[in-house]
């Protein structure tokens, strides 16, 4: 957008909005867990199943009907808790919010209000060179809502629909709620912040195992607090939310949005209206939703269908032993076992190579070979053809076997790129490319003899030069063998079989 | 409805008004008559009245709530599937159905 | 008052009238082959067709089924196969807020007027496999919220002993059916004494069991925390029988506790057998006096005097905020309900009013709401909406759980001293139909005597102390025990039936006038 465009559609410019104003950020983020069955009772949580074919009397919160815990949801937000370096509770229990909505079958939903099962953890995000440690407030379950469809309307949303359709498959899937401390002192950072959290939030619960995290499919998703203040001042300005935030790029872009907004209205003397804002996609901007202008009373109490957890510390220590090795742990062992240097290991992640080169190393190549083809040349390939490094046609596996084949002699560097080239142009595996386009190294020393022996019959001159102890001019010699094998000599040995011809010490 | 909560000062206790009703039967998403209304003011407030002895009775004291006579924690479901409901079972009741869903009434924003 | 019918008869004759007979003569004839399921079931449907005008203890009768049960029961029978149950074949009456597959549920409300549910109630399917013939669904007040049936949305039942007058409530459909002979088990709900006033009331038994005894799921919930099903009957040996087949823990349930079924069937024989000499019998200094007619003291000093006689040592305790009991109640009650019914919105089943095609689902919610729930379900909503408001929790809900811990600490003191703990059930006598509708706290007072049990999750029963002097109807001795206490209260209650049946010449529910019958 041009300036002119910012402000017509009531925006400040983002770096105007930045030094007039100090942006605080409060992340929500949802996640979904990947269990068997349902938070409270034995439904299957299978994505993409038929509409209302996922439900019983619980969920559907029949008359009578009454929940009962799913033990592996509670271990899985325990993992979550003690990987966010949260303290987990001795005692905790599940509350109600009531609230009246179609898609909350019982009209309240069953969470946790003031006694979370973790508290008080991080998250340290790399963030543009640096390390930003995001707080963590709490950590809670709950359960989700069923899914409505509105119609009648003209675009599918609320507005504007004659009725609506529910299907209750997702209601009571378990959910983790993960709620941020108010994150301060990003500055002009704040959106790019705010993407790198959630984008390390979801490595590490991927790498958790109780989610997978798909922030297009609904197992993931974020809502971003916004608020203002002037800059330097202490006091919290008042706070919109923004909801359907649905790909990393959107969160990055919602916050954005929001801050030359409000800067906008801020400067202009408007006060903030604390409302849910919904994310539009296809403009990046911001709409407005429910007001909030009086919080909604949910009149929590503690849930009496259910009993208090509390989790004893011996299982809290086993889930504590049995969390995989965490991301940032592995990145540090895997620098220090590849011998990379805190700029290479910085490259590597900003191009998100980093599981590329481990599973080629796992492959069986050096962990230098590996990071120097996934950073450099397939870094150029994958930047050529517009994909991300691991759209690229070639497996680590693939390229672990052009990496062994250099070693062993059959292919030198020049060579092993074309190979590349032609696994990536769909030619076949690595073997293939090479027997059909013909390029393994001539290690034949009958044909590399006949090569030297035409090569130095052709230059007489530079024969001679070379028996006179000009060894420079081997070169002039191996070239020309490398020329006439097209690339395909050893040219160590070439330059050995040159000086052995001659009967040549060098 | 008075923004205060009442304590132990508070003398002879709370009241509800009409509008305070009005209000609360909003939030229950009850439609009352004029008729209920002024009926449900007068007789809530008399009971009101006389149970809000209990927070004279406790007000100050530690004492530990009680929600179960029995009292339990740590009480698990396994994560198996157990059989749900058909989805012909699940609508049977259902007002209005629709495709396989349950129909409802346009929703205007928040309900 | 006429002698006791329920002895039974010369073995090889087939009893006369079955709809006499008690549960447990019921399955010994049943099992010795004097009687078969199907004969005993219809006798006790034609029962029902003769005095349902009268007393509409019934919301549905589940004829077709309950035939299908007797039947499968005597084909197992047939079969050589041992009974399911010391109840098998027997017929009861389930109060309709307890679920059953594929017969209607109202829980007494125009709400869910027609719903067909689904599924079975956890007791339900015990009733079932124990070869329990369930005969239908039982008047109750709308949602289990009253003392005397009232609060019905289809009309009122009628005490069998003066059909001017109300059965108790909540479960006032139960008990009725069991005084008028219509069957001779049931099933009800108590949450502050819908099963203990009724039974007070129309000269019958019914038990609380200690909170989580027996599994809530499938019962429509009223006030989680509080609510229990228990068995009733005419007399303390059935009511103990059906106690042991529905109690147990429910994974379903999580609020249910684990402890093994009591074994309150021995406790009663004990009781009867030997008494119970020595044991040491509190009365509750709080649960009587003001409030309570007259003519039910008497009774409930004369059942003292029984008690005295059988060798208990009587004392006086003293439960100081008892108090606060009916304060607390009606703050916890209304609180939890008013979440547990925002559940009836139009949207998935039941009721729905105002849907025009141009009305909002927020309005179809709360014109549905407005016209399915009655005045006192509406009342308690929005007590309960008002008690769990920001900033009022502490203050109301939250100080009212407190008063619990008071409450349940009176009785564990109370306990050192005395073994049980007895009181007058109902602090009146059957009142008159409309008395008590148009003043919500005059009718909250009938569970006075009932509530504190309730409040501190301990077993409570009552069984008929006799027939008061002054309105010549029946009165309950209400027995209260420690938490998983069964086997005490059932030992007392069947102590002093069995005094009280040789002092009169038989026990209160063989007393009840006849009905005028008619043909439906």
């Amino acid at each position: 957008m041009t300036l002119a465009q910012t402000a017509a559609a009531g925006l400040m410019d983002y770096d105007e909005a930045i030094e007039r104003y100090d942006p605080v950020m409060g992340l929500e983020v949802h996640v979904e867990l990947g269990t068997a069955t349902k938070m409270f009772c034995g439904c299957p949580t299978d994505f993409g199943a038929e509409p209302n074919t996922q439900v019983c009397p619980i969920c559907l919160a029949f008359p009578g009907a009454m929940p009962a815990v799913n033990r592996t949801a509670v271990e899985y937000a325990i993992r979550i808790g003690l990987a966010l370096n949260c303290e987990i509770a001795t005692w905790c229990r599940f509350a109600r919010k009531n609230y009246f909505y179609p898609d909350m079958p019982k009209n309240f939903q069953t969470s946790q209000y003031d006694e979370p099962i973790a508290t008080n953890g991080y998250l340290d995000v790399e963030v543009g060179g640096g390390t930003v440690r995001v707080e963590i407030e709490r950590a809670h379950m709950e359960e989700d809502t069923g899914k409505s469809t509105h119609v009648g309307g003209s675009t599918g949303r609320i507005h504007g629909a004659q009725y609506s359709l529910l299907d209750y498959n997702r209601a009571g899937v378990p959910l983790v709620e993960i709620v941020t401390k108010p994150i301060v002192g990003t500055k002009a950072s704040a959106p790019e912040v705010a993407r790198a959290y959630v984008t390390a939030l979801r490595d590490l619960l991927s790498s958790l195992g109780v989610s997978d995290v798909r922030m297009d499919q609904g197992s993931l998703r974020c809502d971003a607090n916004l608020s203002l203040t002037p800059a330097g001042n202490p006091v919290f300005g008042t706070r919109t939310e923004t909801k359907n935030v649905n790909s990393l790029r959107s969160v990055e872009r919602a916050v954005r949005y929001e801050i030359t907004r409000q800067a906008a209205l801020l400067a202009s003397g408007t006060r903030i209206v604390q409302e849910t804002r919904h994310f539009d996609e296809s403009t990046s901007t911001t709409r407005s939703g429910r007001s909030k202008e009086t919080a909604e009373d949910y009149r929590y109490f503690p849930e009496p269908d259910l009993v208090p957890l509390a989790p004893e510390r011996e299982w809290v220590e086993r889930i504590r032993a049995s969390l995989p090795e965490l991301p940032w742990v592995r990145r540090a062992r895997m620098q220090q076992d590849w011998g990379l240097t805190d700029l290479q290991m910085r490259d590597l992640l900003a191009a998100d190579a980093l599981d590329l080169v481990a599973a080629t190393v796992q492959a069986g190549a050096s962990a230098a070979e590996a990071t120097s083809w996934w950073s450099s040349y397939l870094g150029q390939q994958a930047n050529a053809r517009g994909v991300a490094l691991d759209e690229l046609p070639i497996t680590p596996a693939q390229l672990a076997t052009v990496i062994g084949r250099v070693s062993d002699g059959s292919l030198n560097t020049k060579i092993a790129r074309q190979v590349v080239d032609g696994v990536l142009a769909g030619e076949g595996e690595p073997d293939e490319v090479i027997a059909a386009r013909g390029l393994a190294v001539v290690s034949d020393d009958g044909a590399l003899q006949t090569a030297v022996d035409q090569a130095l019959a052709a230059q007489p001159a530079v024969a001679d030069k070379i028996r006179s102890g000009k060894l420079q001019a081997v070169g002039a010699i191996v070239g020309a063998v490398m020329k006439a094998t097209r690339g395909q000599a050893d040219a160590a040995r070439v330059r050995q079989l040159v000086l052995s011809t001659l009967g040549v010490e060098g | 409805m008075s923004s205060v909560p009442p304590t132990e000062a508070d003398d002879p206790g709370p009241t509800l008004s009409r509008d305070d009703v009005v209000h609360l039967a909003h939030l229950a998403r009850l439609e009352l008559t004029d008729a209920e209304l002024d009926l449900y003011v007068d007789q809530l407030s008399v009971i009101l009245h006389s149970v809000t002895a209990v927070s004279g009775v406790v007000g100050g004291r530690d004492i530990e709530p009680t929600s179960h006579a029995v009292p339990l924690t740590n009480v698990f479901r396994e994560d198996l599937v157990r059989p749900g409901l058909s989805r012909e079972d699940a609508l049977a009741g259902a007002p209005s159905a629709q495709d396989g869903r349950f129909r409802v009434p346009q929703i205007l924003g928040e309900v | 008052m006429t002698a006791g019918t329920t002895a039974g008869t010369a073995a090889g004759t087939p009893p006369t009238d079955l709809t006499r007979l008690t549960a447990a003569d019921l399955a010994a004839a049943i099992r010795s082959g004097q009687a078969s399921a199907e004969e005993i079931t219809r006798a006790h449907l034609d029962r029902i067709d003769a005095v349902e005008d009268a007393v509409h203890a019934f919301l549905h009768v589940s004829t077709q089924s309950a035939l299908e049960q007797a039947r499968a029961v005597d084909r197992a029978r047939a079969r050589g196969d041992r009974p399911a149950s010391p109840l098998a074949g027997v017929p009861l009456a389930l109060k309709d807020i307890v679920v059953q597959a594929g017969i209607p549920a109202t829980a007494g409300s125009k709400i869910l007027e027609g719903w067909i549910p689904p599924y079975d109630a956890t007791v339900t399917r015990k009733l079932l496999d124990a070869g329990v013939v369930i005969l239908g669904k039982t008047n109750l007040d709308e949602f289990a919220m009253g003392s005397s049936t009232e609060n019905s949305a289809y009309g009122p039942t009628r005490n069998p002993w003066d059909l001017s007058r109300i059965p108790g409530g909540s479960g006032g459909g139960s008990a009725a059916a069991l005084a008028a002979f219509e069957a001779p088990l049931a099933i009800g709900t108590d949450t502050g004494g819908s099963i203990r006033q009724p039974a007070a009331v129309t000269g019958t038994v019914g038990a609380k069991p200690t909170y989580g005894g027996v599994s809530r799921y499938g019962v429509i919930a009223l006030a989680s925390s509080l609510d229990q099903v228990g068995p009733c009957a005419r007399t303390v040996l059935d009511t103990a029988l059906l106690h042991e087949v529905i109690a147990g823990h429910d994974p379903l349930d999580s609020t249910s506790i684990p402890q093994p079924v009591p074994l309150v069937v021995d406790a009663v024989r004990r009781g009867q057998a030997d008494g119970i000499a020595g044991m040491r019998i509190g009365v509750v200094k709080q649960l009587r006096g003001k409030g309570y007619q007259s003519g039910v003291l008497e009774s409930f000093d004369a059942a003292v005097l029984v008690l005295a006689a059988a060798g208990a040592e009587i004392i006086e305790v003293d439960c100081p905020h008892f108090e606060y009991a009916l304060a607390a109640y009606y703050l916890i009650l209304p609180s939890e309900c008013s979440s547990n019914l925002a559940r009836f919105d139009a949207m998935r089943y039941g009721l729905r009013v105002g849907d025009d095609g141009t009305a909002s689902a927020e309005e179809v919610m709360s014109r549905t709401r407005g016209a399915g729930f009655g005045a006192e379900v509406k009342r308690r909503i929005i007590l309960g909406t008002y008690a769990l408001s920001a900033g009022y929790y502490d203050a109301y809900y939250g100080s009212a759980q407190k008063v619990r811990t008071l409450i349940k600490q009176d009785f564990e003191k109370a306990y050192q001293a005395a073994d049980v703990l007895i009181s007058p059930a109902s602090p009146v006598t059957a009142f008159a139909i409309g008395d008590k509708v148009d003043d919500p706290l005059a009718m909250y007072l009938n569970d006075l005597a009932t509530i504190p049990a309730s409040l501190a999750g301990i077993p409570a029963m009552s069984v008929p102390s006799g027939i008061a002097s002054d309105t010549g109807l029946p009165v309950g001795l209400q027995v209260m025990g420690p938490t998983l206490g069964e086997e005490r209260i059932y030992r007392v209650a069947g102590a002093f039936e069995s005094a009280y049946a040789r002092q009169h010449g038989g026990i209160v529910p063989d007393a009840a006038p006849e009905l005028e019958v008619g043909v439906r």
